[in-house]
């Protein structure tokens, strides 16, 4: 099992945050894994992506072209990484701020409204683990209680009280993914 | 059970130089390897073990601040990115010639000049050929993992210490910024001058005891009978070093028709490379040169007996292909594919130039 993961958004949502979660969560799980971020002048505001690789064999290279899996998070990731979807392959996408919604049909097509249940849980914040929780629903490639101690390793200790808060966003995403 | 990390690139060098007990590290900010500074100085190694971290006010200085700290007999090292490489080069030069045992560390981006802050891989020719002035030569070494960026510095000071010569690990933006699992190396204590002496002789200048004459650290002879005598000595060395210390990684080869020859991200891209091209029955392998100098010459040499054709696969504009040429000395045609300027090739590309420039063509 090879999982070839591309999230993108906008600096400050988290991106490069969720993907690290998640590869820690496949460490947990006795994975192989790469986290290869886009790095620049990107600042907040601008866009950021990175690229996730979850594998039960020794990963090659960890830039690619192509992606098993989109999460796609703004419009000018959409316009970059909708094309770069396998056939058969999943995109995942928060409605919110998007004008030109996918249009491909030999992809399965997800969306989560994050924007929106985290504001509706009052923790803005909690943005990225509700669409954390979203991908895993559609992916189950990590088992929560992995999810859990990924969350932990990610996060500085001083943070661990924010654990209990990042699970029940998980737990948002997982029960509110919608299929398009 | 070893403790599993992720780690960027970068992280892995600084943490791993804290476990290697280097004495100082001597550096300036610089993308795609601000990492490393920002680490150690976050992670307050002088608390952990006594080494010493300093942002120096360039490069220059930093390069000189290891160029005094190795002539103490200290492990010292630093690191930066192209440019500030190009700046270090007088000092790396003058390391050389004072034959003192240091680490540089490049973190590749796009060139020349300023250029980009994206990976590269460029400077092949800068690390190998010489790039300072002066007939002298670095050891080479070029991770292709984020493992290898830790396990390669405790490695680069045995390499340094035995041969009295500065080594350099050539990475890039890659490997420096993405993340991987990595299991880190033992801590190792740091050496006190006595120590120093026993396992590596009295050559530094530790203080000046009865029994010998004082150690004076210089490149400078203005006798050229003598600057030639020191030359025969360094090129001696540097022959020993170029027969025993060659390395490199085979993947595929034993019934390859096609050769890959890369190093550093490159090798990872076409690792991928070669296993969509095995998918199409292409038999193809790929050599990675682990030590770019020592180059494995001999091992490209036997695999030109084998193979149809071999491709390199650089980010450069056709560097280390010279070398692959030399090596295979007009046998079999070697082409080259890369992509550069910040640029990264993709696996499809690879294989597609593979496919056109040496089964097509």
């Amino acid at each position: 099992m090879t999982e070839e993961i591309i999230i993108a958004g906008f600096g400050g949502q988290g991106v490069l945050s969720m993907g690290k979660i998640l590869a820690y969560s496949g460490i947990m799980q006795d994975m192989e894994v790469s986290w290869m971020p886009s790095y620049g002048p990107e600042m907040r505001g601008g866009t950021a992506n990175v690229t996730v690789i979850l594998s039960e064999e020794k990963i090659n290279s960890p830039v690619l072209q192509e992606f098993d899996s989109a999460i796609i998070l703004n419009q000018q990731s959409m316009d970059k990484f909708e094309e770069s979807v396998k056939p058969g392959g999943v995109l995942l996408y928060d409605p919110n701020g998007i004008s030109k919604h996918p249009t491909r049909t030999d992809i399965n097509i997800y969306k989560i409204e994050a924007v929106k249940e985290a504001y509706d849980i009052g923790n803005t914040k909690a943005f990225n683990m509700i669409v954390l929780g979203a991908f895993l629903k559609i992916k189950p490639l990590v088992k929560m209680e992995n999810v859990l101690k990924g969350l932990k390793k990610s996060l500085p200790e001083r943070h661990h009280h924010l654990i209990p808060m990042n699970e029940s966003a998980i737990k948002v995403g997982l029960e509110k993914v919608e299929t398009v | 059970m070893e403790e599993v990390r992720l780690m960027k690139g970068n992280e892995a060098i600084a943490e791993a130089a804290i476990r290697a007990g280097v004495d100082g590290y001597f550096g300036y900010p610089i993308t795609p390897q601000s990492e490393i500074i920002e680490y150690l100085m976050l992670e307050q190694p002088h608390l952990r073990t006594g080494m010493q971290v300093l942002q120096a006010e360039s490069e220059v200085a930093a390069i000189n601040m290891v160029y005094g700290a190795a002539g103490c007999g200290k492990k010292a090292m630093t690191s930066s990115s192209s440019p500030g490489i190009s700046l270090k080069l007088e000092g790396i030069s003058y390391i050389a010639a004072s034959e003192l045992p240091c680490l540089i560390v490049n973190v590749q981006r796009g060139g020349p000049g300023l250029g980009t802050i994206q990976p590269s891989q460029a400077d092949y020719f800068q690390a190998v050929k010489g790039g300072g002035h002066g007939d002298y030569r670095l050891l080479v070494l070029a991770p292709a993992s984020v493992q290898e960026m830790a396990d390669f510095v405790d490695l680069s000071f045995e390499l340094a210490f035995k041969y009295r010569t500065p080594v350099m690990i050539l990475s890039d933006g890659v490997i420096g910024q993405m993340m991987e699992k990595v299991v880190l190396p033992p801590q190792k204590e740091r050496l006190s001058n006595e120590e120093l002496i026993k396992k590596y002789g009295s050559w530094a200048t530790t203080g000046k005891p009865a029994s010998r004459e004082r150690n004076i650290i210089t490149s400078l002879e203005l006798k050229s009978e003598r600057q030639e005598a020191h030359n025969h000595k360094l090129q001696a060395k540097y022959k020993e070093i170029s027969e025993n210390e060659v390395r490199f990684e085979k993947l595929n080869c034993d019934d390859a028709e096609y050769l890959i020859v890369a190093y550093g991200s490159s090798a990872r891209i076409s690792q991928k490379a070669m296993q969509i091209g095995r998918e199409k029955g292409i038999k193809v392998g790929v050599l990675r040169p682990i030590t770019l100098w020592p180059f494995p010459s001999d091992e490209i040499n036997k695999l030109a007996d084998q193979v149809k054709g071999i491709l390199t696969v650089e980010m450069s504009a056709g560097q280390m292909v010279e070398d692959v040429r030399l090596a295979v000395n007009g046998k079999i045609k070697v082409e080259y594919f890369g992509r550069y300027g910040g640029m990264i090739p993709s696996p499809n590309e690879v294989i597609e130039a593979l496919e056109q420039k040496l089964i097509g063509g």
